[in-house]
């Protein structure tokens, strides 16, 4: 025993090790700070998981373009418990983004950056621009199709921007095309650039939550004077406040525990994430999509107006990133509570409400072709029966000209077009054959890829789309091209 | 913190002295000194980044047009059809392995004239898939559809697909390839 604390006096006085760590782990917090303060724990914990993870993959990972996707499947199916390190990173990976975003949100709803953290949110928006950047990198490293062809999204957004547009792409990819220098430039970010921005980050993020102290929870009444704010709050700290540990720690352990729990559990049921076909650009029967942390962006970029496209694409990142980093100065006094603040509340709910929903549209893709509609999809019986030999025969068209690739048929095919089941009760023979032939409201025009037997029996086929009880459309007015759902479609 | 007040400052000689009286001529000294570490820095600093950042901007400025490649007999390219055809960058690093192929659409209009199509969507880079019942280009992202002549037919593409530069040589089909087609090539 005295030895033991021979020792430690030997190192403390050498070090000044205790003299530094104690205030850190004693300070004193909120009685208050309740569990509404867990999430940036959180997310620091699945940033340890992510270093200790990554750096084991990087012992097997083979960074090159001619190697990594079969270093990756022998991760998962050579090394002992190497599929299960590969599901921790990417599992932790996702849990990272969504806690930091959770911790956002709180810090937004509850008006945290206001003075004196202002930095503290800085530091924050920083780190989430540089987490989001490992999220994509990450992808990257993953070097399948969906990596390959995502690349080739980036490039593509990076040759819209005027004049330069050339030259970033070729900075991206390290060349004219994706290749072996694409994968090593994103390997040098995703492993050494971007961790130690995040590690400094980090470092930075916390000296300032020592610095500032963690914010009270909001009481509406209890305005933020910048002039009296620190005094005041150190004092109420020193009266009432409680020390880090174990008072706040505790619960910050409980949370942390059980989302480490849950995604070891998650990462041992569901197992890593890909890799997906092999990066043969020439296999071109692929459906490339994003990761999680980018399906809203995907499904934001499929919405958008082609019109405006470009300039949404190129301005919008950054004018958010300049907002996000503008907020502690729009706005650094005064009222913290969100019952004082409505319209705080109503962006919060907005954005994430609008991010929810483009993942959603991203996931379900519904502006996407099915590939193999035409050659997959049974007809339905029930549009089959009872018809002529033309009709039939139209059904068959229908069938073979990929029509069903945008268009359903009983709930079975594309959701691009609108579906066809009741498409002649809205469209007449004539317009029928002239939406067929000309095509219009984002449909191609058949006429020329068609002969005309083949219109006719298709036109006759979709005029035998409708239920036995409504009768057909009315011979048409000038004109009523589509349906309004169709014309407005992306 | 205050300890260190009382400290020499000198920066590291833990003499833990008082600051001992300046005199003129160590001061003269101490600032060219200074001046001249800065400088020496400045100028090391500015010599190490050169490379540094040559190496790293290097790709942006390759440039490489005018790399013909073979894509194959002419008699593989029936007239009135649309074919695969895939071929080796011609600019591809020892490390690309997969990813230096390259996959193209051929259309041969009749025997003389051809049109070749790059696999990426003009919108955002995509493959495009050719269905031959319909006679058009599909591209699996965000719906965009081309007609058998490259133009757009639907979606958000703002223009048709990218075509590749080609020539006949003897009996065997050629294009200028080594790069992703972008958007600075529709002028
Ligand atoms: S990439 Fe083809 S439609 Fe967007």
């Amino acid at each position: 025993m005295n030895f033991a604390k021979a020792t430690m006096r030997w190192i403390e006085e050498r070090t000044g090790v205790v003299a530094f760590v104690a205030p850190l782990l004693f300070h004193h917090v909120p009685r208050n700070a309740k569990w509404w303060y867990v999430f940036g724990s959180a997310t620091l914990m699945f940033f340890t998981i992510q270093l200790v993870t990554g750096v084991c993959l990087a012992t097997v990972y083979a960074p090159s373009a001619a190697q990594a996707w079969e270093s990756l499947n022998y991760i998962d199916q050579g090394v002992p418990m190497g599929w299960m390190l590969r599901a921790l990173h990417g599992w932790s990976s996702n849990a990272m983004v969504v806690m930091m975003a959770i911790h956002m949100v709180q810090v937004f709803l509850h008006a945290s950056y206001k003075y004196p953290r202002e930095l503290n949110w800085i530091t924050g928006v920083f780190l989430l621009l540089t987490t989001l950047a490992l999220a994509f990198t990450g992808q990257v490293m993953r070097w399948d199709q969906d990596a390959y062809w995502g690349l080739g999204i980036g490039a593509a957004i990076a040759d819209r921007i005027p004049l330069v547009g050339d030259q970033v792409r070729a900075l991206l990819l390290g060349g004219p095309i994706i290749g072996g220098e694409t994968l090593n430039r994103f390997f040098a970010l995703h492993v050494f650039v971007l961790p130690g921005a995040a590690i400094a980050l980090v470092g930075l993020h916390m000296v300032l939550i020592i610095k500032n102290g963690i914010s009270e929870m909001p009481k509406p009444g209890a305005i933020v004077v910048p002039s009296t704010y620190r005094r005041e709050f150190e004092e109420r700290m020193r009266t009432d406040g409680v020390p880090f540990v174990p008072d706040a720690a505790q619960r910050d352990m409980v949370f942390c525990g059980v989302c480490l729990i849950a995604i070891v559990a998650l990462a041992a049921v569901f197992g890593p994430f890909g890799p997906g076909g092999m990066p043969d650009p020439t296999l071109i029967n692929t459906n490339p999509r994003p990761d999680y942390p980018f399906m809203w962006l995907f499904g934001a970029v499929s919405l958008l107006p082609p019109a405006s496209e470009t300039a949404i694409m190129l301005i919008a990142p950054a004018a958010g990133v300049v907002i996000l980093l503008a907020i502690p100065f729009l706005s650094n006094s005064g009222e913290r509570a969100p019952s004082r603040r409505p319209a705080m509340v109503l962006i919060a709910l907005l954005t994430v409400m609008a991010i929810v929903a483009l993942t959603w549209e991203g996931t379900t893709s519904p502006w996407s072709p099915v590939m193999d509609g035409w050659s997959s999809l049974p007809t339905p019986a029930k549009f089959t029966q009872g018809r002529t030999p033309l009709e039939m025969q139209g059904a068959v068209v229908f069938q073979y000209a990929q029509c069903r690739n945008c268009h359903e048929l009983d709930g079975h095919g594309g959701k691009r077009g609108p579906a066809l089941d009741e498409i002649a009760t809205r469209l007449s023979y004539d317009q029928l054959v002239r939406q067929v032939q000309q095509g219009g409201g984002n449909m191609p025009a058949y006429g020329k890829n068609l002969d005309s037997a083949q219109t006719a029996a298709v036109v006759a086929f979709l005029a035998t789309l409708h239920p036995d009880n409504e009768p057909d459309a009315l011979i048409p007015g000038a004109q009523l091209p589509l349906p309004v759902g169709d014309a407005t479609a992306r | 913190m205050t300890a260190q007040g009382n400290q020499c400052g000198c920066g590291g000689c833990g003499c833990g002295a008082t600051k001992p009286p300046s005199s003129a001529p160590a001061d003269a000294r101490r600032g060219f000194m200074f001046k001249l570490g800065a400088g020496l820095l400045g100028i090391g600093g500015v010599l190490t980044s050169i490379p540094i950042v040559g190496y790293l901007v290097g790709p942006a400025t390759k440039r490489s047009s005018n790399l013909w490649v073979d894509l194959g007999e002419l008699s593989t390219f029936p007239s009135g059809q649309t074919r695969f055809a895939t071929f080796l960058n011609p600019i591809r690093q020892p490390t690309d392995g997969d990813s230096a192929k390259t996959a193209c659409w051929v259309r041969c209009i009749d025997a003389t004239h051809f049109q070749v199509f790059a696999i990426n969507c003009a919108h955002l880079g995509c493959p495009v898939r050719w269905f031959e019942q319909s006679k058009l280009f599909m591209c699996p992202c965000h719906g965009g559809v081309y007609y058998q002549d490259g133009s757009r037919a639907a979606g958000p593409p703002p223009r048709g697909l990218f075509e590749y530069a080609w020539k006949v040589q003897g009996t065997r089909l050629l294009i200028d390839a080594g790069r992703l087609p972008g958007l600075e090539e529709s002028t």
